[in-house]
């Protein structure tokens, strides 16, 4: 498969990018600017020249990879950066795991800030087995001064991937001071809820670590807020929540 | 040893502020045997022994023990035991109190039994659907404490697996709550027998206490048939048989005693020392089997519990890491074992040319490996400095998990006896046990023959087979005693070591009776 993305890196084992262990694909490029990110490096778009060239990966490369940890493996992952923003790489690689034999075990996921419209998604869906969904926030100002952009195609990716039996999780990435508001995490508790009551949450507190100096600093939830927050979600609807 | 050193330590050892009543006593005796002559041996055997460059594990100067049985337990609860004046028991109270009789009375190098049973099959005709879960944990949990306080020590050890049953369940669960250091665990996997939902429950032990061990049955029962288990520090054995000793070469010193090329190595000077660490062997067996007679006057032997004919002898290699670098850097390379394809290529060529010599040595009294030693990847002892367990890539150098996994796998076929390396994973797996299930299978896949699990934060240290708790090692560093005679060994290890500091939580094993 000749096709290339542009991939910022790969990591062979991981127990935190979907269920049991994986092999991850980090690509390059994000559609978000989040001021929390954790791989700031990994927003930029290379669209010319050497830099793209750089972190051009071709499938058929990736396959070689993937097929050296596959027996230690659930399945594959597709990270960011945003993996919607190389829809059709992502399709080619799902595509090409699938029609290995040696691969054909292993389920596919990508893990997205959700921000793209239908027609996108859809280019993956036939040859994705879920999807892991971050909700920066519920609250559409909020959001915008979080990522620089509309929350609407999030909200509605969760919605219709949930519908496709794809949602595996919705992440709620929290700031205290910034998304961490008792009455916010309830509205969209009961959004959530309305789009599945049993949806798999996972509630992650920002770290500081790799995130971008910001004025004011961004501060750390402490794990006992986090757990009130989880706390409070329960009390809305039955989710199967991870706090970490 | 002359009569002054004796004095001196025997003296020692009976001030020794840190040790209790019974440890004085099992240190004394082995000091005892230093008195008595050591099995002949060649000038050269002798030399290489002082050196250290083969080692007789300090089991002492006249073998009057197998340093590992195990016995026949199912066969015992069966047939009931003359010796002990135990007829079969009937109920699963009788069961328990039948083994923990026979356990202290089954001997080891260490003085406590190496071999607990395999607990599942040992036990499954007593759990009875009139049992509840609740009565079952409640009779394990007296077990468990039972066991550990009377056994102190973590050598001792049961297996389980590879089918699912009451008793493996009930078994994990009274360890995650008892989180004790003994006794130590093996669970035996078969892919096609071993239900995920068992290993992952297996895994979610691992997180609480570090055990179970694990086991690739299939490959196990292929080379010593069904009636086998992982005792002790990893050693796989048959049941009704075991180990009579445990000899070991250090590669690391074979090496620095090495000049020319590498097949010089592989043809030369590496078939000298194996000779020499089979002429220990063979001398400690001999002393063992013909002059104290062990297997014609214990009673496991005269009833049947143990057989000479399932028993061979251990023949443990160590420091391979730092014996290829050395050959590496001999020939003006740099490439590190773990980190480089030509040095791992070395490494393999170095196991299977031991792994042949082995092999073509025959060795008497060792019919449970048809005439020869078991090889074995043997995990260290507390004084061996400055270099590396068994075959594994050195503490704090090892690389990320596959390329750890697919350096170590090649060398597992070569080791019947057992090879235990260690992969340490991140408190994250904690919240998804799946993945850790998933690395366990694909290991199996890429032939490995068994292995454990190291959290990263548990309050239990893995030595290398046995554990530890931190706060153990923290009361003897304020000198004020250890319950369990492991402990103490693994204090020397901490801090000659420092390994609770390292990113890998391993220390080395220890089955020698300290001197």
């Amino acid at each position: 498969m000749t096709t290339t993305g542009s991939v910022a890196s790969t990591i062979a084992f991981s127990n935190v990018d979907g269920p049991g262990n994986r092999f991850v694909v980090f690509v390059q490029g994000c559609n978000f600017d989040c001021v929390a990110c954790h791989n700031p490096q990994t927003i930029p778009v290379f669209q010319h020249g050497h830099e793209r060239a750089r972190y051009q990966r071709s499938v058929t490369d990736l396959l070689t990879e993937i097929r050296r940890a596959a027996p230690y493996l659930s399945g594959i992952t597709v990270s960011g950066g945003e993996a919607m923003l190389q829809p059709e790489f992502v399709r080619d690689l799902f595509s090409a795991v699938r029609d290995d034999a040696a691969l054909t075990q292993l389920t596919c996921f990508i893990d997205s800030n959700g921000a793209s419209d239908a027609s996108i998604w859809d280019l993956v869906i036939p040859v994705t087995d879920g999807t892991m969904i971050d909700l920066k926030c519920f609250d559409e100002h909020i959001h915008r001064e979080m990522t620089g952009q509309s929350n609407e195609l999030v909200l509605a990716s969760i919605e219709r991937l949930h519908a496709l039996g794809l949602l595996y999780e919705v992440r709620l990435l929290l700031l205290a001071g910034v998304n961490d508001d008792n009455a916010l995490l309830r509205r969209t508790g009961e959004w959530l809820a309305t789009v599945d009551a049993h949806m798999r949450v996972k509630v992650i507190g920002f770290r500081a670590h790799g995130a971008r100096a910001h004025d004011p600093p961004l501060v750390e939830p402490t794990p006992e807020r986090l757990q009130a927050v989880a706390d409070l979600l329960h009390t809305i609807a039955p989710f199967d929540i991870c706090v970490i | 040893m002359d009569v002054n050193e004796f004095e001196t330590r025997s003296q020692a050892l009976v001030t020794d502020g840190t040790l209790g009543y019974d440890q004085k006593v099992r240190r004394l005796a082995a000091l005892a045997t230093e008195m008595v002559p050591y099995p002949i041996i060649s000038a050269e055997c002798q030399q290489a022994l002082d050196a250290r460059v083969i080692c007789d594990m300090y089991e002492g100067n006249a073998p009057f023990t197998a340093r590992y049985i195990l016995p026949d337990y199912e066969k015992a609860i069966r047939n009931g035991l003359a010796h002990l004046e135990m007829p079969p028991p009937t109920t699963l109270d009788d069961a328990l109190a039948f083994l923990m009789v026979m356990y202290v009375n089954v001997p080891s190098v260490t003085t406590y039994p190496v071999y607990l049973g395999d607990l599942d099959k040992v036990l499954e005709a007593f759990v009875t659907s009139q049992i509840s879960d609740a009565e079952l944990d409640a009779k394990l949990r007296r077990f468990w404490i039972s066991i550990d306080r009377i056994l102190p020590d973590a050598f001792a050890h049961l297996d389980l697996g590879p089918r699912d049953s009451r008793v493996t369940r009930s078994v994990f669960r009274v360890e995650r709550s008892l989180r004790q250091a003994v006794p130590n665990i093996t669970l035996k996997v078969d892919p096609d027998l071993t239900p995920d939902d068992l290993i992952e429950d297996g895994v979610r032990t691992v997180f609480e206490t570090g055990k179970p061990h694990f086991v690739n049955h299939p490959m196990m029962v292929a080379d010593h048939g069904e009636r086998y288990a992982a005792v002790s520090c990893y050693n796989s054995l048959k049941i009704g048989g075991g180990a009579h000793t445990l000899v070991r070469m250090n590669l690391k010193e074979v090496a620095l005693r090495h000049t020319g090329t590498v097949d010089e190595f592989l043809f030369g000077t590496l078939p000298r020392f194996v000779e020499l660490t089979a002429e220990l062997a063979e001398a400690r067996i001999r002393s063992l089997v013909e002059s104290q007679h062990f297997y014609d006057t214990h009673w496991l032997a005269t009833e049947g519990l143990i057989d000479i004919d399932r028993f061979s002898a251990m023949f443990g290699i160590f420091g391979l890491a730092e014996c290829v670098n050395l050959l590496m850097a001999a020939q003006g390379r740099d490439g590190r074992y773990g980190h480089d394809a030509d040095a791992d290529l070395l490494s393999r060529r170095v196991v299977e040319r031991v792994s042949e010599l082995v092999a073509a040595r025959p060795m008497p009294y060792c019919e449970g490996g048809g005439g020869f030693c078991y090889l074995h990847s043997q995990s260290g002892i507390d004084l061996d400095h400055d270099v590396t367990a068994g075959t594994r890539i050195p503490v704090g150098d090892e690389p990320g998990m596959l390329d750890h996994i697919t350096t170590c796998a090649p060398h597992h076929r070569y080791f019947a006896s057992g090879v235990s390396d260690i992969f340490h994973v991140d408190e994250t797996a904690v919240r998804n046990p799946q993945a850790v299930v998933d690395i366990i299978r694909g290991a199996f896949v890429a032939g490995m023959r068994d292995f454990t699990f190291n959290l990263d934060s548990n309050e239990f240290v893995r030595i290398t087979g046995y554990l530890v708790r931190k706060s153990d090692l923290a009361a003897i560093a304020a000198h004020s005693g250890a319950r369990h005679s492991s402990d103490l060994l693994a204090a020397g290890s901490e801090d000659t070591f420092h390994l609770t500091q390292r990113a890998v939580k391993r220390i080395g094993c220890h089955e020698r009776e300290p001197r």
